[in-house]
């Protein structure tokens, strides 16, 4: 947090509205807007600490449409997270019938209808570059709302800070109990307070090791002290950390730790829709009284009275009405608490709003504002979005079920036998990714005259071999390939094994060489 | 040492009172919460001397309060593993070799428990994949010394060949014609070039392969049969197929007949238990050329 004179620092500058967050700002000037103010930022002291001591924030109980989209986001979210695990997906009798399930001690992946190998992993890639450019797009529409409505920190923090308003009494009722001194009373509301946060927080964990066992089952294991001691150690963990996240440093995260912030800041541009204070309309403040009789005598008064709602509202701190902010996590909480204060003075709601600054500037100079949400750069976010989720549906639509790989013998290359036939050994492994056995018929190509045999396995004429593979498994066998062919010196030919179901006629092909002396 | 405590002018700090060429050493001591991590790993130190084993002693060591030891863990980890392999390995120990080819999980639980079995004992003759080497027999073709089929593997790997073991495989040594005189150079030169015939090998033009064969019936008969496809009784090697256990060129064969040959593998009973030998034999059969 040392001041450099980068731009991080405008941000802070325009943070101070509400001294105390950012002690480094206290000199900075207030801007109107939160543009370039590096010019105003004064040459770091020796004297500034490194460190800003962190001040507890109350945020205050607010209703409106801001709040009731995330009320109905974290319902879903969490209830998703919570009981996702207990959702069942009936594949039959050879796989589990959990519908979201990760099986590492057999290595796959269930999610509904789509199983996925080990192997089969890049198909994350897609998921991640997805959920990475939907980041992009959507702070291309309005800013960071992925941080005020649908971040895990955020869902977590707004459920543990509702529990917080609920034992220790909303803003105003908690700032004053915490001044007073500890009584049984208050003691009893923190520890209630940490009590119900930690039944939470052991909640979360516990949803979480449900994700990678069957979950009515690990419930009675969980409960009757016989599930695995690494089940018990993840909770313990997830339990901390949400507690620790969500109950303890909560904006400390967005403000500190979350890298996002910092991207998103490079990738904006003047025209995603942020939380903007309206100063066009706001701008001057004065009590309700004093604006009205302002505006009684012609004079120029602003819609904002000063009542700091938007400021007590906001869950990280700020002070919206300094422009926009690193702090801002773009939640809407101070449109709705500014709402509820218009309403109640008889001004027009949305002096605080998802705005631009441009519209602000237009308005100024009387122009019409608009709202472009289809640009250049949404619309390519989208096209990409659009591409990878092509890409992967394909991919998915024409996922192999059956699938060979070949290794050739290292010692030895070509063994010679007994009436002079050149026979090469192969490892070969037959992959079967249907939920029922299959009989591939095994076959090589490439040599005029062959003679293949799988050990173990009784052949039809060294032309074809039979090789059962239970639903959803890999089965290794020795091939042997064996020729009299008469081959040139050090050759090396090139083979096809080929595997063919002949229930559904799909074919899988691997190369190899065929080396002789 | 300067007796009382300077103040250096500049930063206001106290310094050490060391002083070097003019030059004064500022004292900066460690941040408090530093120094109090360093005691608490101290402290933190002598807790692993009371669990652990630490130190040593006259004769022995401290072993720590609960008499911890990495042999002993690794021995522990080792039985574990045994207690987790113990069901498939006493079906290898009941199940008759051919039982054991039979059942696809069997076969490759014992392939896999023989691989570095094989590795650790047959791989310095036989070679990593069991290709051999010059007078060490290629396990992976169809050619067998002493028999191919499951049990004739198992007996050989058993009991070795001339190894001395009670039950070893047996046979007449390939008697060194030229070292005692039996036959002279030119004799056993054109005996080599009737034996590359008869094996479909080129052969000098000029050789009189009638005379080598009257040498060949008249010394070579006895064991390796007038036919020249040996016995696998006596182990002796078939003469006419493909495959040389030294080599199939005029002067090998020429060596052989001169010095005479007489190849051993050691007996593996006392060495290796019995399950182990069992899935030793069906790993070796299974490498390409075994026998029904």
């Amino acid at each position: 947090m040392r001041p450099s004179g980068d731009g991080a620092v405008a941000f802070h500058a325009a943070q101070a509205g509400e001294p105390g967050l950012f002690k480094l700002v206290k000199d900075a000037q207030v801007l109107p807007s939160g543009t370039s103010a590096t010019s105003n930022v004064p040459e770091p002291d020796d004297d500034i600490p490194l460190y800003a001591a962190r001040r507890h924030i109350y945020p205050q109980r607010v209703h409106g449409t801001y709040r009731r989209i995330k009320w109905i986001v974290l319902y879903l979210t969490l209830g998703i997270y919570y009981l996702l695990p207990f959702v069942r997906w009936d594949r039959g009798p050879n796989a589990p019938s959990q519908a979201v399930l990760v099986d590492l001690a057999n290595g796959r992946f269930y999610f509904f209808f789509i199983e996925i190998w080990p192997q089969e992993v890049y198909y994350l890639t897609g998921l991640l570059i997805i959920a990475a450019v939907a980041l992009f797009l959507m702070n291309a529409v309005a800013g960071r709302i992925w941080c005020g409505y649908l971040c895990p920190q955020t869902v977590w923090t707004d459920l543990f800070q509702a529990i917080e308003r609920w034992t220790e009494g909303d803003r105003r009722e908690h700032m004053l109990r915490e001044r007073q001194p500890w009584t049984l009373a208050r003691l009893g509301r923190t520890g209630f307070k940490h009590f119900l946060w930690l039944m939470v927080a052991w909640w979360t964990g516990g949803a979480w090791v449900l994700y990678f066992a069957d979950a009515p089952t690990l419930v009675k294991d969980l409960a009757t002290f016989q599930a695995p001691f690494v089940a018990y150690a993840w909770i313990g963990i997830l339990t901390f950390t949400t507690y620790a996240l969500a109950g303890h440093m909560r904006e400390q995260v967005c403000l500190y730790m979350c890298p996002w912030p910092r991207i998103q800041a490079a990738l904006t541009d003047e025209h995603a829709l942020n939380v903007t204070y309206r100063y066009d309309r706001g701008e001057p403040r004065a009590s309700v009284k004093k604006s009205e009789a302002l505006r009684q005598q012609g004079q120029p008064a602003g819609d904002c009275v000063d009542c700091y709602q938007c400021v007590h509202a906001c869950p990280t701190g700020v002070d919206i009405r300094g422009g926009s902010n690193l702090g801002c996590i773009q939640c809407g909480l101070c449109i709705d608490a500014c709402d509820a204060v218009m309403a109640k003075i008889g001004r027009p709601q949305r002096l605080i709003a998802y705005d631009t600054d441009i519209n602000i500037k237009r308005r100024q100079s009387g122009e019409q504002p608009f709202v472009r949400i289809v640009r250049a750069r949404t619309v390519l976010y989208v096209a990409i979005i659009a591409i990878v989720a092509a890409v992967m549906l394909y991919t998915l639509a024409t996922r192999r079920t059956e699938s060979i790989s070949v290794i050739h013998d290292r010692n030895p290359i070509f063994v010679r036998l007994a009436d002079g036939e050149l026979r090469n050994g192969f490892t070969v492994h037959i992959l079967n990714k249907l939920l029922q056995t299959r009989d591939f018929v095994l076959s090589v190509e490439g040599l005029s005259d062959v003679d293949l045999r799988v050990s173990g396995i009784e052949g039809n004429n060294g032309r074809t071999v039979v090789v059962p593979v239970g639903p959803d498994q890999t089965r290794e066998v020795r091939v042997l390939v064996s020729t009299y062919q008469t081959l040139p010196p050090a050759a090396s030919i090139a083979l096809t094994f080929r595997i063919t179901d002949p229930a559904t006629g799909r074919q899988a092909t691997a190369v190899d060489r065929f080396r002789g002396p | 040492m300067a007796d009382k405590q300077e103040t250096d002018a500049v930063t206001g700090t106290v310094t050490t009172g060391h002083v070097w060429d003019d030059i004064r050493e500022l004292n900066t001591p460690l941040p408090r919460w530093w120094l109090w991590l360093f005691y608490a790993t101290i402290v933190w130190s002598i807790g692993y001397w009371i669990v652990y084993p630490s130190w040593p002693l006259v004769s022995s060591y401290t072993t720590g309060a609960f008499n911890w030891s990495s042999r002993e863990a690794v021995v522990t980890d080792l039985d574990a593993l045994k207690a987790q392999r113990a069901p498939m390995v006493s079906r290898l120990a009941t199940a008759s070799l051919q039982q054991i080819v039979a059942d696809p999980q069997l076969l490759e639980f014992a392939r896999a428990q023989a691989r570095p079995a094989f590795g650790e004992n047959c791989a310095p003759c036989h070679g990593a994949g069991g290709g051999g080497a010059k007078g060490y027999p290629n396990l992976n073709d169809n050619d067998w010394i002493w028999g191919g089929k499951l049990d004739d593997i198992a007996d050989t790997i058993r009991h070795g060949v001339r190894s001395g073991d009670s039950k070893s495989r047996l046979g007449p040594p390939m008697p060194d014609f030229g070292r005692d005189g039996r036959l002279k150079r030119a004799e056993i030169e054109t005996v080599a070039d009737y034996v590359r015939s008869a094996a479909g090998l080129a052969t000098d033009p000029k050789a009189d392969l009638a005379a080598g064969k009257a040498i060949f019936m008249q010394n070579c008969t006895v064991c390796h049969g007038e036919n020249g496809k040996g016995n696998r009784d006596l182990g002796v090697p078939d003469l006419t197929d493909a495959i040389w256990v030294y080599g199939s060129d005029k002067a090998t064969i020429v060596e052989g007949i001169w010095n005479g040959r007489a190849g051993m593998m050691p007996a593996w009973a006392g060495r290796l238990d019995e399950t182990t030998i069992k899935a030793l034999a069906v790993f070796v059969h299974t490498l390409g050329g075994g026998e029904k």
